[in-house]
């Protein structure tokens, strides 16, 4: 297994001293698809991976190396095959590439039924959903129906709705991967601010280098078949980049080059 | 979408890629995007709706009197075999004044809807547990969908031979009809839910029961609701087979007694009428119950355009 490297040694993070206990812990994790008589190929060997309180996490590889897969895992919609994952603050919030936002709901209703389902009382749910559409730029949104929302306003409402599960972990699975360019820029912007605002961690799955080091504070790149990490990069930079800075873009280019190095590897075989 | 950027090589970062502009107004910048790409909703003013939807029907009814109107001039049959419309409407009102009509139609509608609301009850639990559950969805799937095959008059001698010429006869043979069409749409419906609401549903926390009150049964309402819009037709043919076989003085006059008994008498606008009366009943709670709450159901989550 190949040793993690850190490239940009003990940066601060502006977030205070990592403190003991990781938001979450992935500790030698496998993950092989399949029956147990005809097990399929690992999707996931030996994932070794802490994520301090407040940090902003971004897993990086190809599409298929398992990070959809990895991320289903800490939310605790499946289990892996070997190793162990731990998240102290109970269960993560997760938002996916789709909205995923029940068109039978409004968007505040979509943001209550998160909040319901934590037991928060009925009075107080009302005006807590309005604060996180608040807080997602969407005041007013309350009784939008979902098929009635742009593409970003979805996704906007899904990250309402995920923060109101008050979860210490948010963790998404592209979730501006089917955005057109400004309307992802834009959401790059404010989710960085609700970030900032809310303190809470992020694992932030992507395939795009650029936006990989525009939002995250750690890059984790990992290889395809299996997904192993290969090298971290801690992103020094201050909040909040513009996907031009001269200093974002060398930075997404050297990711770029060790990512391009890790596909060509597979077609040689 | 990481295609442009990964393979992007040029030194010269100054020129910006587009959609890079995030840095000076986001806020401004993310409402001009909504109020671009934001669907708007509008309703059809009601006078479109009256020449869209009211008019062709009143035109076919219309058509089907004249060309009948025109079949009793022509006389293409004996006058006691098809009677004119003015004879069944003078039935009508002669019904009417008996003051009998209301009592024959409330008598079959209200055994329909009771039985429907039963056989309700038994099949939306019916439905949740063939869908749900693997090996109960092996043994009765097929046998539900049999039975929705089945017409549902074969069971009215079997049942009057188990329960007698009674109204619990009537009432099983409505349930035989409609539950089987209203656990095969829910089993339909939640066959249907994107896996994706019930993962999303998982990390929400909402598992078990609540998981399928709160998402899965919601989630399923489209064809829950289709299965309830064919039960009650199956409940509503089955009530009448049921009435027009098991016509008995002792029970109470519905819809199908009174064709049955026309038909004794030989009075065949009387016939007529009844069937118009089946028809009519059927159709009115079709549009009044069922086609207001699929559309709501369908509106409400943009699966039909509106103005139609
Ligand atoms: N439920 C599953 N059963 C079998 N194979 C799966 C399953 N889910 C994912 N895989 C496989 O695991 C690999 C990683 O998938 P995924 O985690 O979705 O990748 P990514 O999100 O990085 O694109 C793929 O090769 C995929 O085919
Ligand atoms: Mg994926």
């Amino acid at each position: 297994m190949s040793p993690a490297l850190t490239t940009a040694k003990n940066a601060p993070t502006g977030r205070g001293p990592a403190r003991a206990v990781p938001a979450v812990r992935i500790g030698r994790v496998h993950k092989v698809f399949g029956r147990p008589g005809a097990p399929g190929q690992a999707v996931l060997d030996d994932i070794t991976l802490d994520v301090r309180p407040g940090e902003f996490v971004c897993l990086l590889g190809a599409s298929g190396c398992g990070k959809s897969t990895l991320l289903n895992l800490i939310a605790g919609l499946d289990r892996p095959t070997a190793g162990e994952i731990d998240v102290p603050g109970g269960r993560p919030a997760l938002m996916f590439q789709e909205h995923a936002l029940f068109p039978w709901l409004t968007a505040g209703r979509n943001v209550e039924l998160a909040l319901r389902l934590r037991k928060v009382p009925r009075a107080r749910r009302r005006p807590e959903a309005e604060r996180l559409l608040e807080l997602v730029r969407l005041g007013g949104a309350h009784g939008r129906r979902v098929h009635e929302l742009s593409g970003g306003m979805r996704q906007r409402v899904a990250m309402a709705r995920a923060l109101a599960q008050a979860s210490d972990v948010l963790l998404m699975d592209e979730p501006f991967a089917a955005l057109d360019a400004i309307t992802r820029d834009v959401l790059h912007g404010e989710l960085t601010r609700i970030w900032r605002e809310t303190g809470v961690s992020v694992v932030f799955v992507t395939h795009n280098v650029r936006e990989a080091v525009r939002l995250a504070q750690r890059v984790v790149l990992l290889s395809s078949r299996p997904g192993r990490v290969i090298r971290e990069w801690t992103v020094d930079l201050p909040q909040p980049r513009r996907a031009e800075d001269p200093a974002v873009a060398d930075l997404s280019r050297e990711i770029t080059e060790e990512l391009r190095g890790e596909i060509r590897r597979h077609g040689r075989t | 979408m990481a295609g442009p950027e990964t393979t992007r090589k040029e030194p010269g970062q100054a020129a910006a890629p587009p959609g890079a502009d995030g840095g000076q107004d986001p806020a401004g910048l993310g409402a001009g995007l909504d109020a671009l790409e934001a669907v708007p909703v509008r309703r059809a003013p009601l006078t479109e709706v009256l020449i869209r939807s009211v008019l062709p029907p009143i035109v076919a009814i219309a058509l089907v009197l004249a060309v009948w109107q025109g079949l009793v001039w022509a006389k293409v049959t004996d006058d006691y075999k098809l009677p004119s419309p003015a004879r069944v409407w003078a039935a009508l009102r002669d019904l009417w004044l008996r003051g009998e009509l209301l009592d024959i139609v409330w008598t079959s509608v209200s055994r329909g809807l009771f039985g429907f609301l039963v056989a309700l009850a038994i099949g939306t639990p019916l439905g949740l547990v063939v869908a749900r559950v693997r090996f109960v969805r092996a043994a009765v799937r097929p046998i539900l969908s049999g039975l929705q095959s089945l017409p549902s008059v074969a069971w009215v001698p079997p049942t009057l031979i188990w329960m007698g010429l009674n109204d619990r006869m009537m009432y099983t043979v409505i349930l035989l009809g409609a539950v089987p069409s209203i656990a095969n749409g829910l089993v339909a419906g939640i066959d249907q839910v994107p896996p994706l609401f019930l993962r999303a549903g998982r990390t929400l926390g909402a598992r078990g029961l609540r998981g399928a009150w709160h998402i899965l049964l919601p989630a399923a309402l489209p064809g829950y609701v289709a299965g309830l819009k064919q039960g009650w037709a199956f409940a509503w043919r089955s009530l009448m087979a049921a009435e027009i076989i098991a016509s008995s003085p002792d029970l109470g006059l519905g819809l199908g007694q009174y064709l049955e008994n026309q038909r004794n008498n030989s009075d065949m606008a009387g016939v007529l009428l009844g069937i118009f009366l089946i028809l009519f009943v059927g159709i009115a709670i079709e549009l009044l119950v069922f086609a207001p709450v699929e559309r709501w159901v369908l509106r409400s989550r943009g699966l039909q355009e509106r103005a139609r």
